[in-house]
């Protein structure tokens, strides 16, 4: 809502509070002030002249030579492009030495060979948009009306010696939607009084009921509809002032009787509409809801197929408008229109909004009725219509309105303790503020004890309980003013939980171990949403995306950040490792919500070590990143449950790809990206992992137990072993393992040999066996039992042979 | 034979001195000391003196032994730490050169304000509450007082799924479901942060996914001026202790009375400037007192029990605090934008 500072001065008196500070005040006490724009900024220097003489320009076409007195005695020559300047037209002039805004300055010049000594100005020129000049000026010069004075100051007589306020209106505060809304607001913020319009009408000694006949069938849709006749309106422009209010509003000015309906709008936040009476085509009114397929032509000339939502006004037989959303065009005021009917209605908020988006048709009037009118200014407004119809378009007022009155008003009324208002604010008031307080609101109240009983006009729908109430109060009592506390009562210990500690410590490790933490979206396309899932699901589907590439929920994290490591290496940053930790969605059917589980994935490429001036250079590759992995599972206590197994995965290197698994369940996969896939994003050699960060989190942990350090001496033993170059070293671990009994406490490989001194198709692995006891020193003869049983183990399972 | 010692010893001591090498000072060792050496010789020649004399003479040689031997000790300690010196010297290395790099990665700049806005709110009794991304619409809006067909609903464009499933469009979702749980009984201390999504067209200052952070707290006798006190302190703490805090009266459909913070500008001190559009104040959050509807929605007394609610975008903040002029970079994890939050101030 657009609100110009001067026109507000009409009905609240706003001395001594400029446009900023007034500004400042509303939104300290609940509406945004968004702005607050200078309409005459930058402009100085613009006078009316009188053109009294015009002629071609000797040497240009489409120039005219024009002598304008600008009211110095001594008229001045000044050359004119505009194809509507004319002899005898009062014309805004920046003078030689105005300032138009960007700085503009107005200068004498010689154009084509003739002394120009100034500018006649166009709208535009004088800072106004396009959009909002009336079409009879929006191609050429603005001609005022030829009462006006020469020599006075132009900006003055436009009204545009005036600041506006742009009010960012909440839901809740439609009630500003109207000068008047804002008018109380703006009382009650500064203490003062409100003074209304009283609309004074002489009317015929004709009865609007003569002429018009009003029947509502949709009650529920359309409670109160008020129709007056105005009879022999003169269809001109209006009132400079009033067009000036209108677009400083933001609505164009079209002529007197729309330009009166829509001053109605904004003055008093009810929409009007007027039909050409004449042009009806009956003397009645019936206000029903559409039959399915119905067609109504509006103003716009649009054909608008309708449905039996949509309410519409008819003569009886044929549709004369859309309620509330636009007018027919069979029934619009056109310039030769004599007599109007004015509409004056409370349509209900949901049928226009419905009718409204339907047809794509939003504007101030839908707007405000969507958002629900104020039903005891329906009857005003029309009243003040029909004043301005009388006053400045030389309309003859019909005695009375013809109404369909179905609409029950209450006020509502309500009551808050003074106890409750202090307990929920923190404040100490006393009942006299309080009161106060909504005696500057103009709400009634009555106080009974602690208890204050609240009337609240209907004006204030937003306010229906008791908190409205304390809101009302807090506001207006300002929240600058409380006090600051902390809550006080039982205490609550705070912490994280343990998923979301360990959630934590999984990010600094990956970070310390060198990855970058990324964040991307879950919103994918087709092709990545199931892409190294690692569960078969289909991808939950929005039922309206934006855009295919946003329109499926993702079923992994990998594809997302291949894409994040094809950004960074298209700008020239091929070695890079990030990860992210996120939910991934899988669908429960369409009537569940999906199960959200969180992933945790990382990529790696190019480079994984570099330090060039001591010759080291290493890409990365599997081992890095599982020993990442590792790392991992060694720091949330899991190394013993966690097993690598050779795996294939679409898109993954086929040879180069292990399943990750915890206690024998899968919980996801690291490995090489598919050389083609690699090749498609344009990336170096890259490897990815995505698992269930959920499942390691939530996987059990033996709670921390000190172990004694060994009082005894360990002995260990090395042995190479060779065997089938399929044969994995997991494996062989494995088998080592469980031969090895109590005693052997730690095998690791120290060695992978597979160069030509091998027979062909095979490799040796050398392991290294620790064997300890913790009770006492272990003798030779205790290890060789328990290191021939791994020998055995070995030969007879995996079919080594020690390497002589 | 006194003075052939005497002679002896001068000898050398002298040529001890001038040893060059630990092979030149051995060479001395042994030709003066060693069985076959001049001061054994010398004292082969003791049977002729007298039973008197003989002690002494014993003495005297033992003197110019220990003497030499003390020589020798000394000259090759000196002559050790001489080739040491030299080893280190030849051992000098260039300082300069560039170390071997330990690689680190870091937080996201919104997971490090989240993590910091937490552990402000977890060191005043809160816990940390998380909820689904993909919502329930009675979740989402109606358990927030907003009705199917309530014009906020506008406000907030969403991503459904069916009719009665979204992606959230805020993280309130998680409040209505954590005070669900409390089954009506108090304190309730939350503070949920997650991503969220908006049908927006990405652009330098919208995003379709971005991420929020609430918080609530329910009890007995929470008053609007703790809620005023809990943003000061978090605003302090969050954006320097010079800081001013503003609320403004706004419009929530969850909250009533409904309130916006502000935070004084730091850049021009409150005078004005291109980032507060003139004003001096910096939006912040939104917040309010629960309103009742949500309180009853929930299973609370709303007679009983009162709360306030908060609620921000982690992304404004990174702007805010770090200067970052385009919300699209918080999630095109450029690396060249992610490694400036390596540092901790
Ligand atoms: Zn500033």
């Amino acid at each position: 809502m657009f609100v110009s500072y001067k026109w507000l001065q009409e009905y609240v008196d706003l001395s001594g509070v400029t446009p900023v500070e007034l500004a400042e005040k509303i939104t300290k006490s609940g509406i945004e002030v968004e702005g607050v724009e200078v309409l005459n900024e930058g402009i100085k220097g613009v006078v009316v002249g009188h053109v009294l003489e015009r002629e071609q320009h000797p040497n240009a076409d489409k120039l005219n030579k024009c002598l304008v007195d600008t009211g110095t005695g001594e008229p001045v020559q000044i050359i004119c492009g505009a194809a509507n300047v004319d002899k005898g037209q009062k014309v805004a002039v920046a003078t030689v030495g105005a300032v138009l805004p960007g700085n503009f300055k107005i200068k004498r010049a010689k154009l084509r060979g003739e002394e120009s000594n100034g500018m006649i100005c166009s709208l535009q020129e004088l800072g106004i948009e396009s959009k909002l000049i009336a079409k009879e000026y929006s191609e050429g010069i603005y001609v005022f009306p030829n009462d006006v004075e020469v020599g006075q100051d132009a900006i003055e007589q436009l009204n545009r010696d005036d600041q506006v306020l742009e009010l960012g209106l909440t839901p809740n505060r439609s009630d500003c939607l109207s000068m008047l809304g804002v008018a109380y607001e703006v009382a009650a913020i500064l203490g003062r009084e409100v003074k209304l319009p009283e609309p004074q009408v002489e009317t015929s000694s004709e009865k609007a009921s003569d002429y018009i006949d009003v029947q509502v069938e949709a009650k529920e849709d359309n409670p109160l509809y008020v129709a007056k006749v105005v009879k022999n309106v003169i269809v001109a422009p209006s009132p400079v002032w009033l067009q000036a209010r209108l677009m400083s509003a933001g609505i164009r000015p079209h002529n007197n009787v729309v330009d009166i309906t829509n001053y109605i709008l904004l003055e008093y936040g009810q929409p009007l509409h007027a039909f050409d009476y004449d042009r009806l085509g009956s003397k009645q009114i019936l206000v029903r809801k559409a039959c399915d397929g119905e067609v109504i032509v509006t103003l716009d000339d649009a054909k608008r197929e309708l449905t039996s939502d949509h309410l519409l006004i008819t003569n009886g037989t044929e549709p004369i408008a859309l309620a509330g959303v636009m007018g027919g065009a069979n029934s619009e005021v056109q310039p030769d229109t004599k007599n109007v009917l004015i509409e004056s209605a409370y349509f209900k908020g949901a049928t226009v909004r419905k009718a409204s988006k339907d047809h794509g048709l939003r504007s101030e009037a839908s707007a405000r009725f969507e958002k629900g009118v104020d039903p005891n200014r329906v009857r005003a407004a029309a009243e003040r219509a029909v004043q301005l119809l009388a006053q400045y378009a030389g309309g003859e007022v019909l005695e009375g309105s013809v109404e369909a009155d179905a609409l029950q008003v209450e006020p509502a009324v309500v009551s808050v303790t003074l106890e409750k208002i202090n307990r929920v604010l923190g404040t100490e008031l006393s009942m006299k503020e309080v009161e106060d307080i909504f005696a500057r609101l103009q709400f009634e109240t009555n106080t009974d004890n602690d208890t204050i009983t609240v009337t609240v006009p209907t004006r204030r729908g937003d306010i229906t309980i008791e908190e409205d109430l304390i809101e009302e109060v807090g506001r207006l009592f300002g929240y600058d003013n409380l006090a600051s506390t902390l809550p006080i009562g039982s205490s609550t210990p705070g912490h994280l939980t343990q998923y979301q500690n360990k959630r934590r410590l999984v990010r600094r490790y990956l970070e310390g171990a060198g990855l970058f933490q990324a964040v991307t979206y879950s919103l994918t396309n087709e092709a990545k949403a199931a892409q190294y899932a690692l569960e078969e699901r289909k991808p939950v589907q929005l039922a309206m995306p934006m855009s295919e590439d946003r329109s499926l929920l993702r079923l992994s994290i990998v594809p997302q950040l291949l894409e994040v490591l094809k950004y960074n290496s298209a700008r020239q940053i091929d070695s890079l490792a990030v990860y992210e930790t996120g939910a991934v969605f899988l669908s429960n059917g369409e009537e569940e919500l999906p199960e959200e589980r969180e992933h945790l994935a990382g990529a790696v490429t190019g480079l994984w070590h570099s330090h060039p001036w001591q010759g080291e250079k290493k890409p990365v590759d599997f081992y890095a990143v599982k020993g990442i992995l590792e790392g991992l599972f060694d720091k949330l206590g899991l190394s013993d449950k966690a097993e690598f197994r050779q795996a294939q995965k679409d898109g993954m290197h086929p040879g180069r790809t292990a399943e990750v698994l915890l206690s024998g369940e899968s919980v996801g996969f690291v490995g090489q990206i598919h050389p083609t896939v690699e090749k498609e994003l344009d990336l170096k050699e890259t490897y990815a992992f995505e698992l269930s960060l959920k499942a390691i989190l939530e996987e059990e942990v033996s709670p921390l137990q000190y172990e004694a350090i060994p009082r005894f001496p360990s002995i260990t033993r090395d042995i190479a072993l060779v065997v089938d170059k399929g044969t994995a070293a997991g494996a062989l671990e494995g088998i080592i393992k469980e031969a090895g009994g109590k005693l052997l406490k730690d095998v690791h490989v120290f060695d992978l040999y597979e160069g030509e001194r091998m027979e062909p198709g095979k490799k040796s692995i050398a392991f290294s066996l620790k064997y300890f006891d913790p009770e006492r020193t272990l003798t030779d003869e205790d290890v060789t039992k328990a290191h021939d049983n791994v020998l055995d183990a070995v030969k007879e399972k995996a079919g080594a042979v020690l390497r002589g | 034979m006194q003075e052939r010692l005497k002679e002896l010893q001068t000898e050398a001591l002298e040529k001890i001195s001038t040893a060059a090498d630990l092979k030149e000072l051995n060479d001395i060792r042994v030709s003066y000391l060693g069985k076959k050496g001049p001061i054994t010789e010398v004292l082969k020649g003791m049977g002729k003196l007298s039973a008197e004399e003989r002690p002494k003479m014993g003495a005297l040689a033992n003197e110019v032994r220990d003497s030499i031997a003390a020589g020798i000790e000394e000259k090759q300690k000196h002559l050790e730490e001489a080739a040491v010196q030299e080893k280190l010297a030849a051992e000098k290395i260039d300082v300069t050169l560039p170390g071997r790099p330990v690689k680190t990665g870091n937080h996201h700049p919104l997971t490090r304000i989240i993590e910091e806005i937490e552990d402000l709110f977890i060191g005043m009794g809160y816990t940390v509450a998380e909820g689904p991304e993909v919502e329930k619409d009675y979740y989402n809006f109606e358990a927030l007082n907003l009705p199917k067909g309530h014009p906020a609903r506008d406000m907030q464009d969403s991503f459904y799924i069916t009719e009665e499933i979204l992606l959230r469009t805020h993280t309130s979702p998680v409040q209505a479901r954590t005070m669900e749980k409390h089954e009506g009984k108090g304190p309730v201390k939350i503070i949920c942060p997650g991503k969220v999504y908006r049908r927006d067209n990405d652009d330098a200052t919208h995003s379709h996914q971005f991420m929020q952070i609430e918080g609530l707290v329910v009890d007995e006798n929470i008053r609007m001026t703790d809620l005023k006190g809990t943003l000061e302190v978090f605003a302090k703490k969050m954006f320097g202790e010079d800081r001013e805090i503003r609320l403004r009266p706004s419009f929530f459909p969850f909250t009533e009375p409904s309130v916006e913070m502000d935070i004084s500008c730091k850049i021009c001190g409150g005078k004005g400037c291109s980032v507060c559009k003139g004003t001096g104040w910096i939006e912040i959050l939104g917040a309010g007192m629960v309103h009742p509807n949500v309180l009853e929605m929930a299973g609370f007394d709303s007679k009983k029990y009162t709360g306030f609610a908060f609620g921000m975008g982690p992304e404004r903040i990174a702007m805010l605090k770090y200067g970052v002029d385009d919300i699209r970079h918080f999630y095109t994890n450029d690396v060249r934008f992610l490694k400036q939050f390596s540092i901790h101030e």
